[in-house]
C-alpha cells in the first residue's frame, strides 16, 4: 500500500529538516521523532492485541535515528542497488521496525491498524515479500547477523559504498550462529558492517545475566575482532554521531544501553513487559507520560 | 526390450564423481558471469574448489566450520546482488544450517544455490554422522525451495547451468559416489519434468541420483525376464513430474521407486503423494531403512538392497 501523497510530503519534509539541520535542531527533530515512534507502537499493539512492547520501546531511538536520520535509502524504489542495508535480528519488534518504514515513507501509516490481523502483510515478525524497506525475514534469533555478514561481504566484492546495519537484541547473544558470524566479520575486517546491540539486559524470561550471562560483552566482541563503541542508546545525538562516523577498517560494534519498555514508567526495565499486552487504560497512560 | 534411446551410452562401463562436473561447470559459469560466487565451510578441498578458489581468489568465501553462518552469509550475498553457491557436505549442510535453509533461503525467496556435497552414504565408513540420508525429506518439506538430484556428471552439468539463472532457491545434490552416465546427451535439464530413460508397460522404476543407472540394469534384468520395465530419472524431488508420474500409474499399473536416502518422506514418499490421490496403485519404496552399519558405500547400498538386483526384486514381487 503506497503512502498518500500527503504523507509522502511530510515523510520528505521530515528527511529534509534532518539533512539541513544543525545538530541542536537535528537532536530536537529526532526526539520528537521517536516520541511519534513510540505513540503509534502503543497504538499499534493496542489495536493488534499482540506484540512485544518491551523491546519496541527499547529499540525506538536507535531505529529512529538510522531510518530517519542516518539510513541511505529511496522507499520509492525499495530495491534501489545501492542502498544502504539494514536488518532487524530481533524480528519480534516488527512493530518498531513498520513505524519507522512507514513514517520513511514505504508505506501508508494507516497500514499499521492491519498489524498481525488475518491476510495483512504486517506479520508478527518482518516478510520482505510483503513489506517494501524489509531486507530480511527474521524472527527466529541469530540469523541477523550472518545475513548482514554477507550483505557486507556483497558491498566489498561490488565494490561499492552502501552499508550494512544490523540491530540485534542482548539476549539473542546466546544463539551460537552470532559468534560464528563474529568471528568472519572479524577476519574479513568488514568496515562496512555495523552491528548494534540492544542491551537492555532483559531477555524473555528473565535479566541475560542470571540466564546465561554475556558481559563483559565489550571485551567478547573485541576478542573477535571488532570495534566497540558504548553509548546511550537513548541519546539520539550520541547515536547519530556513532552511526555516522567514518567507518574504520573493522567492524563496529555499538553496545547501545538501553532500557526495555523505555519512555513509560510502568514497564521501564520489568521483564513481564517483554510481550504482556497493555490494557486501553494503560496505553492512554503511557502516551500521556510519552507526550507530558 | 525396448530398444534404448538414442545417444544414451550402451554399454557403461566408466564411472564418474559427479563432483568433478560441478567444479568445471561452477568455473565456467562464474567466468560468464560475476556475480556467480562460492561459499564453503572449510569445504575447498571436499567440494572439488581448488581451481575455483586459483582462479577466483575473490570469490570463493570460506567461512570456516560454521555451517548456520555459512547460510545467512549466502542470503546476504544473495541480498547484495551475488548468486552464492553453498559447497558444503551434505550431512552438515542441511543438519546443521536447516532454519537457516527454510528462514534465510527459501522464506526470503534468496537465490542462493545450496550444493549438498557427497550426499546419501557417500561418506560410506565414516558412518551415519556422516551420511546425508535425511537430506531429501527435509528439504522437500520446505516451502519455495528447488529439490535437484542430478544422476551423472552431463546432468550436474546441466543443474549448475540452469541454477545460475533459476532466480529461487534452490537445493542439490552433488554425488562422490561414482556413477555411469545415463543421461542422452542431447537431454537439456528442465527442473519439474523427469526424463524417461526407458518404456515399459508392466512396471515403472523411478529412481534418483545414483540409483538411475542400478534402475536401467534392474529394467534390463527384467526384460530378460519378459518384464517390460519404464525407468524414470527423477531429477527433482521438488517440483515432482506429476504429469508423468500419473501417466506411469494410469499405463503400467505398478511403480518401484528407489533412492539413496531414508525411505521416509523422500522420492518414494513424494510419488506416493500423487498416486494415492490421482491413480492408486501398488507401489514398492526402496531406500534405506536405518542408521547404516560400518561398510563402505557399494557395500552400504548392498546391505539395503539398493541394487539392481534389489529393484528388480521389488518389481517381480509387484508383477507376480
Amino acid at each position: 500500500m503506497r503512502p498518500a501523497e500527503q504523507e509522502m510530503a511530510a515523510a520528505e519534509d521530515l528527511r529534509t529538516r534532518l539533512r539541513t539541520a544543525d545538530a541542536g535542531e537535528r537532536g530536537a527533530v529526532l526526539r520528537s521523532a521517536a516520541r511519534d515512534v513510540r505513540v503509534t507502537i502503543l497504538k499499534t499493539i493496542e489495536t493488534a492485541g499482540m506484540g512485544h512492547v518491551g523491546g519496541d520501546l527499547s529499540v525506538s531511538d536507535i531505529l529512529t535515528t538510522l531510518f530517519l536520520g542516518v539510513l541511505r535509502l529511496d522507499p520509492a524504489n525499495p530495491h534501489w542497488a545501492q542502498r544502504d542495508r539494514f536488518i532487524l535480528s530481533k524480528g519480534h519488534c516488527a512493530a518498531a521496525l513498520y513505524t519507522v518504514l512507514a513514517m520513511r515513507g514505504f508505506f501508508a501509516t494507516e497500514l499499521l491498524s492491519s498489524f498481525m490481523a488475518p491476510m495483512s502483510p504486517l506479520n508478527g515478525h518482518p516478510n520482505r515479500r510483503k513489506v517494501p524497506g524489509v531486507e530480511a525475514n527474521t524472527g527466529p534469533l541469530g540469523h541477523g547477523l550472518p545475513i548482514a555478514v554477507g550483505c557486507a561481504l556483497a558491498a566489498r566484492l561490488a565494490k561499492a559504498d552502501w552499508r550494512t546495519f544490523v540491530v540485534l537484541g542482548d539476549g539473542e547473544l546466546q544463539e551460537g550462529s552470532n559468534w560464528e558470524a563474529a568471528m568472519t566479520a572479524g577476519h574479513q575486517g568488514l568496515s562496512g558492517l555495523t552491528a548494534v546491540i540492544d542491551r537492555n539486559g532483559l531477555q524473555q524470561g528473565a535479566r541475560t545475566e542470571a540466564t546465561s550471562a554475556l558481559e563483559p560483552l565489550d571485551d567478547r566482541w573485541r576478542a573477535f575482532g571488532w570495534d566497540v563503541i558504548d553509548v546511550d542508546g537513548h541519546d539520539v545525538d550520541a547515536l547519530y554521531d556513532v552511526f555516522t562516523a567514518p567507518p574504520g577498517d573493522r567492524a563496529r560494534c555499538i553496545l547501545a544501553r538501553t532500557v526495555k519498555g523505555k519512555g513509560v514508567s510502568f514497564m521501564e526495565d520489568r521483564v513481564e513487559w517483554h510481550h504482556k499486552v497493555p490494557s486501553s487504560d494503560q496505553v492512554r497512560q503511557a502516551i500521556e507520560e510519552l507526550t507530558a | 526390450m525396448t530398444a534404448l534411446p538414442e545417444g544414451l551410452p550402451q554399454a557403461p562401463a566408466e564411472t564418474f564423481d559427479c563432483r568433478k562436473a560441478f567444479a568445471d561447470t561452477l568455473a565456467e559459469v562464474a567466468r560468464a558471469n560475476p556475480r556467480v560466487v562460492a561459499v564453503c565451510n572449510d569445504s575447498v578441498g571436499s567440494s572439488n574448489l581448488n581451481a575455483f578458489q586459483k582462479e577466483f581468489p575473490d570469490r570463493l568465501i570460506n567461512v570456516g566450520i560454521a555451517e548456520q553462518n555459512m547460510v545467512g552469509v549466502a542470503a546476504g550475498l544473495a541480498n547484495g546482488g551475488f548468486v552464492p553457491f553453498v559447497c558444503a557436505a551434505s550431512p552438515f549442510l542441511t543438519g546443521r544450517a536447516m532454519e537457516q535453509i527454510k528462514a534465510d533461503v527459501a522464506y526470503n525467496d534468496y537465490h542462493v544455490v545450496l550444493c549438498g556435497m557427497s550426499p546419501g552414504m557417500a561418506y560410506g565408513e565414516l558412518g551415519p554422522t556422516h551420511h546425508s540420508l535425511e537430506d531429501l525429506a527435509w528439504t522437500r518439506a520446505v516451502s519455495d525451495l528447488t529439490v535437484v538430484v542430478p544422476a551423472d556428471p552431463h546432468q550436474t552439468s546441466g543443474a549448475v547451468r540452469w541454477a545460475v539463472d533459476a532466480a529461487r532457491p534452490v537445493f542439490m545434490r552433488i554425488g562422490r559416489f561414482k556413477v555411469p552416465a545415463v543421461t542422452p546427451s542431447d537431454t537439456a535439464f528442465d527442473a519439474g519434468r523427469w526424463v524417461k530413460l526407458r518404456d515399459g508397460g508392466d512396471v515403472t522404476l523411478i529412481a534418483t541420483g545414483t540409483m538411475v543407472s542400478r534402475a536401467l540394469a534392474a529394467a534390463e534384468a527384467l526384460a530378460a525376464a519378459g518384464i517390460g520395465a519404464r525407468v524414470l530419472n527423477a531429477v527433482t524431488i521438488k517440483p515432482m513430474d506429476t504429469e508423468t508420474v500419473v501417466k506411469a500409474a494410469r499405463e503400467t499399473r505398478r511403480i518401484v521407486t528407489a533412492e539413496e536416502a531414508i525411505a521416509v518422506g523422500g522420492l518414494g514418499a513424494a510419488v506416493a503423494e500423487i498416486v494415492v490421490q490421482h491413480e492408486p496403485v501398488p507401489m514398492r519404496i526402496l531406500g534405506a531403512t536405518g542408521f547404516a552399519p560400518t561398510g563402505d558405500t557399494a557395500f552400504l547400498l548392498d546391505h539395503f538392497g539398493l541394487t539392481a538386483a534389489g529393484i528388480a526384486d521389488a518389481a517381480r514381487g509387484l508383477c507376480g
